[in-house]
């Protein structure tokens, strides 16, 4: 094993995705205190552009699985594959976005060389030769510092934590990786888009949140606007969800999806335990509820207590009119 | 079919975790079937309802008093479980879980495993694909549907990841990971709670699964715990609902500066 970090690169329809860029500026970081190099890895089909970019990254080596094996996800062969890789490359640590992909693919290897996952880190040292990281647990109720007891280690970072490293003018060599022989006996053979206008949670710099108090499908059509005016993701309480006024797959909380942007509103939503779990590590959070008591307010840095269906409409019509004259 | 179903005990998701000299206190701490591992004991019931008999068994590791939690899985409808219960897998990380897990599943008959996408204490979401990774399975994670091929040979998933869908298929056996949407739980019935406490669990040990406690060695230490950072105290906006909203458009631009 040598001091090396080496960066597993995820990407998205043949372009990278922001976390990647961000996991250049941990493993920088690193590999300084640990006195090694960074390397990257992309895998997938038509990825050659991906393989350009991390080359520009500052990074010495680029170790590229390029083929069309590799167009839909099968976590099988993208693990033995990535296997090779990191048994050529003999990193200290290897890191993964803490997105659904890496922490799967994360896992696999893992489990294939025998080595520990920190999943989830928000910050890391180096200590004592090792690798020490925080990551939130039972979604962000507590902050854990676990210690690496021998390196090499796996940690996935959260995404939109670390600031996204910028492009050098230094080109790193990309070398061709040969895709592993297994047979994949699970696959994902058919990717079937969410609307196209729609912003991933996870990845939002900003959240609008309905709850109960929409009352209903069309109490979330102002929301929607809200977001489509603020670029935001929308997200949703549990109450809702139940409801059936919005898909599920917006839960926001201990068992929906842990977010943490830059503005956080939520409408309607009382702040149940579950719920503020999941985006109290938000950088900023607005409540809008009509109850002076609700446990939202105690997580806001700015409450409003009124109607959320009298906020709304001037709270949109304000927001459009200050963000024309930017 | 013969289903296992890997079930965690994690504190019930309404618990205020208290810290206490970097360690959580669980003094105190009511108990629950992790919510996704509840997704796939629903999941596996209704498998085996809609085909006629078969068998369901929990797979728990944890200390002694996870039998309370098991016997919450067994009131749901499953018929008996094995209870991984040594002191030899107390202290272990997700690495030791997953090889505990694995030499169970060895001894164990089975036509495939469901397990959940995360326990939701330390949110790994990692045991149930490692278990997959050491026995030589494949592996679906995060399904939100699942539906057999009429020979029970493979299964088609619909799987609900980073915002996307997408539809895997899997020969059988393997191990499918439940994630939200995937059903909705039943609640135990009377019967069922009267019924789980004459039903079966096996306890394991170690030595019970040809393990030597030395190989069960942790790679990661949880130094500390410590609570969240504090947030600083907010303001309410005054004024009626149009005024906050003007004011907060304000603010959140020259104060807060994230529009
Ligand atoms: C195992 C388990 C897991 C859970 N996981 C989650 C999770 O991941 N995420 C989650 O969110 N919940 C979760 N919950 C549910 C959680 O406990 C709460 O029930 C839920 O968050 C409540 O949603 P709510 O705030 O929208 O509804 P309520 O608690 O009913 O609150 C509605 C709020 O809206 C306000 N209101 C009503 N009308 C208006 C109006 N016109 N204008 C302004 N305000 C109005 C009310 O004053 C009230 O405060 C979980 C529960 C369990 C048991
Ligand atoms: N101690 C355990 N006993 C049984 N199953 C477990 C245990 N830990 C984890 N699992 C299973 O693995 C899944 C993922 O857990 P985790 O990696 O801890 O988030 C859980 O939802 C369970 O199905």
């Amino acid at each position: 094993m040598g001091n090396n970090i080496l960066i597993v690169a995820e990407e998205r329809e043949g372009t990278l995705r922001k976390v990647a860029y961000e996991l250049v500026t941990v493993a920088n970081a690193m590999a300084r205190e640990l006195g090694g190099a960074m390397e990257a890895c992309v895998l997938g089909n038509g990825v050659a552009a991906c393989a350009d970019s991390l080359a520009q990254t500052g990074v010495t080596q680029v170790y590229c699985a390029d083929s069309p094996a590799l167009q839909h996800f099968a976590p099988e062969v993208f693990a033995a594959t990535l296997a090779d890789v990191i048994r050529q490359a003999a990193p200290a640590a290897i890191l993964f976005g803490a997105t659904g992909w890496g922490k799967e693919l994360g896992a696999r290897v893992a489990a294939k060389l025998d080595l520990g996952v920190v999943a989830d880190c928000v910050a890391f040292q180096v200590e004592g030769g090792t690798l020490v990281f925080q990551r939130p647990i039972y979604a962000g109720k507590a902050i854990a510092t676990v210690r690496a007891k021998a390196l090499p280690v796996i940690a996935s970072m959260r995404p939109n934590i670390f600031p996204p490293a910028p492009l050098g003018d230094a080109r790193a060599p990309v070398q061709a990786v040969a895709v592993s022989a297994v047979a994949a006996r699970s696959q994902v053979i058919e990717k079937v888009k969410k609307e196209a206008a729609a912003v991933d949670l996870a990845e939002a710099k900003v959240v609008v949140s309905g709850g109960r108090g929409a009352k209903s499908t069309e109490g979330f059509v102002p929301i929607h606007e809200l977001a489509k005016i603020l670029g935001a993701a929308v997200g949703a309480s549990r109450a809702a969800v139940d409801a059936g006024w919005i898909d599920y797959s917006t839960q926001v909380g201990q068992t929906g999806k842990t977010v943490a942007p830059q503005l956080y509103i939520a409408l309607g939503i009382s702040g149940a335990i579950q719920h503020l779990a999941g985006m109290s590590s938000s950088k900023v959070i607005v409540a809008v509820n009509k109850d002076p008591d609700a446990p939202i307010f105690q997580a806001a840095d700015y409450g409003i207590v009124a109607d959320m269906f009298d906020v709304l409409p001037v709270l949109n019509e304000e927001l459009k009119r200050v963000l024309s004259e930017k | 079919m013969n289903l296992v179903v890997l079930i965690k005990r994690v504190p019930d998701t309404e618990t205020r975790i208290q810290i206490k000299e970097g360690k959580v206190v669980t003094d105190g701490i009511s108990w629950i079937i992790s919510p996704y591992d509840e997704y796939a004991v629903e999941e596996a019931l209704r498998i085996n309802e809609k085909l006629g008999g078969g068998k369901v068994t929990l797979l728990c590791l944890g200390p002694n008093d996870a039998k309370e939690t098991i016997r919450k899985g067994l009131a749901l409808g499953a018929d008996d479980a094995v209870h991984l219960n040594d002191p030899a897998f107390g202290n272990g990380d997700a690495t030791v879980t997953a090889k505990v897990l694995a030499a169970a599943l060895k001894k164990m008959q089975y036509d495939f495993v469901l397990a959940g996408k995360q326990a939701v204490d330390e949110d790994n979401a990692q045991v149930a694909v490692r278990v997959a990774e050491l026995l030589d399975l494949p592996h679906v994670n995060s399904v939100i549907k699942l539906e057999l091929a009429a020979d029970k040979q493979s299964a088609q998933c619909t799987r609900e990841v980073d915002g996307d869908r997408d539809v895997a298929t899997t020969t059988l056996p393997a191990i499918i990971t439940a994630q939200q949407g995937l059903n909705e739980p039943r609640y135990p019935s009377l019967k069922g709670i009267m019924g789980a406490k004459k039903k079966p669990i096996v306890d394991w040990k170690a030595a019970d699964l040809g393990l030597d406690p030395a190989t069960l060695s942790a790679k990661l230490e949880t130094v500390r715990v410590d609570p969240p950072p504090a947030r600083p105290p907010g303001k309410k906006l005054a004024g009626d609902a149009a005024t906050a909203a003007k004011e907060l458009v304000r603010l959140l631009r020259e104060e807060a500066k994230v529009i």
